[in-house]
């Protein structure tokens, strides 16, 4: 065990843990941000998805000796204050959720899509978000929504 | 058609036990109006399980109730669970329907053993055709008693009141109250016979409209809490060391190095070793220093499965005789103008819900209480119980709005290591499975092997039918088509994995034997596809989706060069479906590509067309993974794909332009849609796939045959 400072969320926290335990755990167990959610455990299915540094990444697959100096986001940190993230908010007016298990994974994803590809074409939506499963089959709606965010971005820059 | 649940649904003992709880109910509940509805005989159907009473439990026929607070705010209570089927949007806009109150002023009570009526379980798409329809009718009795209090207080017949907005209106004084202030102080409980709601679907304002997910934004920021991401103080994370196969028992076991872990409990019990732990990493570091072994039989293996399921009847599981028999079958095939004889073989599939089995369980005492995501809290009560030996009253299961099921939730396996591990620990334990152990240690949707014989006379119309289907279920086994001499059976057999409930159960390998087997008959026949079908129909809402589907879809304009058509649909849960598909095929690539899909859908009067489309677009991709792709592998009791790179689902990339025709029957009652929308789409592909190249796909999944003939699906 040894002690490790993380930034998650705007805040640091010092971490209790040994430098290979994994971040998805880390978060859900001594943190209660459990917004991150296990799906498989081997980076398969994108449930787990946050940001570090502004980019998608597998919390499952990730150590958290990995993450000093870096900047971690989770699906509870997007919101500012009330106001939810433009792609919370797509998510929402599309209706892209069934048992939203998978919406955590799939909003982070989209956020780090968006960051890099402001206007993405539906192939570029597609090609990105295809680590990410919905088993409720709502994709078509989370593409929709993608763009949707994609729209509300470009009206608020 | 049988709305009776079905031999996998895994029944509950409808066991009820109320009265021990019943003070504590209502302290929860506090003042204000209490209404409890008798059931319909369709809402009896629900605890038709059979099981003991308890003497002083309120009448069992009570499938909601609801109550309306001094503060105006309106709790319903229902078994019914939320599992993303939207139920807990539907179910509200029932409520604020008939009680007419604003959506925000209602919550919903689902699938808490100790505060909500006994319930079977949410399966069998039975929430819109009976809960939707029973708290509709305790809301509408709410409102009508509301008006009475009302009336008294203003010395008014009652007949000149109305109800809007949370209000009871007097149009003549324009004078209004409150429901919050008609409750104040009082403490009213009242037991009414069901009464047909009221409100016809064409009068309909808030059912009937496409309302968002009452909880949306609690999705969205990550705040729910699903059963896995519940906690409590002390909490330890609990491992089950799984055996090596199927049906294994134990010989010897090691667990010392375990035990001497710092914090770590080591339970065995029988068959049972499983760790607890105060994080998850010591918990699987625990596990990985247990040594045990096993024995096991041989075991059936996926590459000789449909062999095996002909050559195992089940004797004992029988049921009695033939689903439909009728006229005489062999004298119609023996002077028939066209004959078809074929075999549809159906793979095992797995649920793999994206959240796995978790359950987190606590003991008070010899109280038990269990949070786990299931659609059977009152059936994993029942286990639970079981299980420990406990009295049902001693346990009290709740069920979080969960992270999907599809049919795959209906044991409490999680439940039970939970509790059990618990009990040990003395400290509430959760288990989360893994994502291996959820594709290994649930249960499947079950393979099978359908045989159909069909034959038809010189003006297109068929004359017999004879359909065996030997393992998967008689869901959705008789035929809808209007035929003379029939034989239709369902041979049980001794399954080689465990097998269960799944979206439309048998219904999918019926319809895929069945639609597929008529477009055998229509190119033998020499009829159009759809025109066959619609030939040999008499049910007009079942005709209608064809046709109305078949004109949107365009099936009359020609097929572009190596495109083709196919259709498949049916009678399902109550509702009528039918399922249009467009493939190319790609000589130079040898690629099946699909085009586009259409489906037409009735099921009644539309509570939430949004939610409904989304069910339909959402049962279409699911289906297409056991159209396409999925396929669970198993040898000698192992499961060999048991993870997501190996058992393929589908993606974005694997998703067609998908289409859906709703036709909104304000005349006829709601009924669900979960279920249905799955059952067209393979066979509708698998006919589609004819139309274009000529090969013709008789397994779920369609794959390796087309691969044989050198096209693969894109």
């Amino acid at each position: 065990m040894g002690s490790m400072k993380l930034v998650i969320n705007g805040q640091a926290y010092n971490i209790d843990a040994s430098p290979d335990a994994i971040l998805l755990s880390v978060l859900r167990e001594q943190l209660d941000l459990t917004g991150s959610k296990y799906g498989c455990g081997e980076g398969q299915c994108g449930a787990c998805t946050v940001l570090v540094d502004g980019k998608a990444r597998r919390s499952c697959q990730t150590p958290i000796s990995a993450l000093s100096d870096k900047s971690i986001t989770t699906i509870e940190g997007l919101a500012k204050g009330d106001r939810l993230h433009p792609v919370q908010q797509a998510f929402l007016d599309e209706g892209a959720m069934q048992c939203a298990y998978c919406t955590s994974g799939m909003i982070m994803s989209a956020v780090s899509l968006l960051s890099f590809k402001p206007n993405p074409s539906e192939k570029e939506i597609v090609d990105y978000m295809q680590g990410n499963i919905c088993r409720c089959g709502t994709q078509p709606r989370i593409i929709a929504a993608i763009r949707r965010a994609a729209a509300i971005e470009r009206s608020r820059s | 058609m049988t709305t009776e649940p079905e031999r996998y649904e895994l029944r509950a003992p409808a066991s009820y036990v109320f009265e021990s709880n019943r003070r504590e109910f209502f302290k929860f509940l506090g003042a204000g109006v209490f209404i409890a509805c008798a059931a319909s005989k369709a809402g009896a159907f629900q605890e038709s399980g059979g099981g003991r009473r308890n003497s002083e439990e309120l009448p069992r026929e009570i499938d909601a109730w609801l109550h309306i607070g001094e503060e105006g705010g309106i709790t319903a209570f229902t078994g019914k669970v939320e599992v993303g089927q939207n139920i807990r949007t539907s179910l509200t806009q029932a409520v604020a329907e008939e009680l007419k109150v604003p959506v925000n002023s209602i919550r919903l009570v689902m699938g808490d053993t100790e505060l909500v009526p006994f319930d079977m379980g949410t399966f069998g798409s039975r929430t819109t055709p009976v809960m939707n329809l029973q708290l509709r009718r305790v809301s509408a009795a709410a409102r009508d008693v509301l008006i009475d209090l009302a009336a008294k207080q203003w010395g008014v017949d009652r007949a000149h009141l109305t109800a809007s907005d949370g209000q009871v209106l007097d149009p003549q004084t324009k004078r209004s109250l409150p429901y919050a202030q008609i409750v104040q102080g009082r403490q009213i409980t009242q037991m009414l016979p069901a009464e047909d709601p009221v409100i016809p679907a064409s009068d309909w304002k808030v059912a009937g409209q496409p309302l968002p997910k009452v909880n949306g934004r609690d999705f969205v920021t990550g705040k729910h809490r699903y059963p896995s991401d519940q906690a409590l103080p002390g909490m330890l994370y609990g491992k089950i060391a799984r055996p090596t196969a199927f049906n294994a028992t134990l010989v010897s076991s090691d667990t010392q190095a375990a035990e001497q872990l710092p914090g770590v409990i080591v339970v065995r019990d029988g068959n049972f070793v499983g760790v607890a732990a105060p994080s998850s990493a010591l918990a699987e570091q625990a596990l990985s220093l247990i040594h045990l072994q096993w024995k096991a039989e041989r075991q059936p293996s996926s590459a000789e499965l449909f062999e095996y399921l002909k050559k195992n009847q089940s004797h004992e599981d029988r049921e009695e005789g033939p689903a439909a028999k009728k006229g005489d079958v062999q004298k119609a095939l023996a002077s028939a103008a066209h004959k078809v004889q074929q075999t549809y073989n159906i793979s095992y599939i797995a649920h793999a819900p994206l959240e796995p089995r978790a359950a987190l369980a606590e003991w008070n005492g010899d109280r038990l209480t269990v949070w786990t995501g299931t659609q059977r809290p009152f059936g994993v009560r029942g286990e639970l119980a079981t299980a420990f030996h406990l009295p049902e009253d001693k346990v009290r299961v709740l069920m979080p709005d969960t992270g999907s099921a599809y049919g795959g939730k209906h044991t409490g396996d999680a439940a039970i290591e939970a509790a059990r591990l618990a009990r040990a620990a003395k400290k509430p334990v959760k288990v989360v499975w893994t994502r291996e152990e959820e594709f290994t240690w649930a249960y499947f949707r079950p393979a099978g092997v359908v045989e159909v014989t069909g034959a038809v006379d010189t003006e297109g119309k068929i004359t017999a039918w004879e359909f065996h289907n030997y393992n998967s279920g008689s869901a959705g086994i008789a035929t809808y088509y209007d035929i003379p001499n029939q034989l239709i059976e369902f041979h049980p057999v001794k399954s080689p994995l465990r097998q269960g409930s799944y979206r439309g159960l048998a219904a999918t390998a019926n319809h895929f034997a069945r639609e597929v087997h008529m477009d055998e008959l229509a190119h033998a026949s020499g009829v159009d596809p759809l025109e066959f079908r619609v030939k040999n129909l008499k049910e007009e809402r079942l005709r209608d989706v064809f046709v109305k589907g078949g004109e949107k879809f365009g099936w009359s304009k020609p097929r572009a060069k190596n495109h083709g058509y196919g259709v498949g649909g049916g009678y399902e849960k109550l509702g009528y479906v039918a399922t249009f598909v467009e493939v190319a095929a790609d000589r130079g690539t040898n690629e099946v590509k699909i085009e586009r899909v259409l489906t037409a859908f009735d099921c009644g009067a539309i509570v939430n067309p949004d939610g409904l489309r989304n069910q339909l677009i959402g049962a279409s991709i699911m289906g297409l993974g056991g159209a396409l792709f999925e396929a669970v592998e198993f040898e000698d009791g192992r499961i060999l794909n048991n993870h997501f790179a190996s058992y393929r689902v589908p993606r974005f990339r694997d998703l067609p332009p998908m289409e859906a025709l709703l036709l909104d029957r304000k005349d006829q009652p709601s009924v669900g849609a979960g279920e249905a929308p799955i059952v067209g789409l393979a066979p509708a592909i698998a006919n589609a796939v004819f139309d274009a190249i000529g090969v013709r796909l008789r397994g779920m999944p369609l794959g390796p045959p087309l691969v044989s003939h050198g096209y693969h699906f894109g």
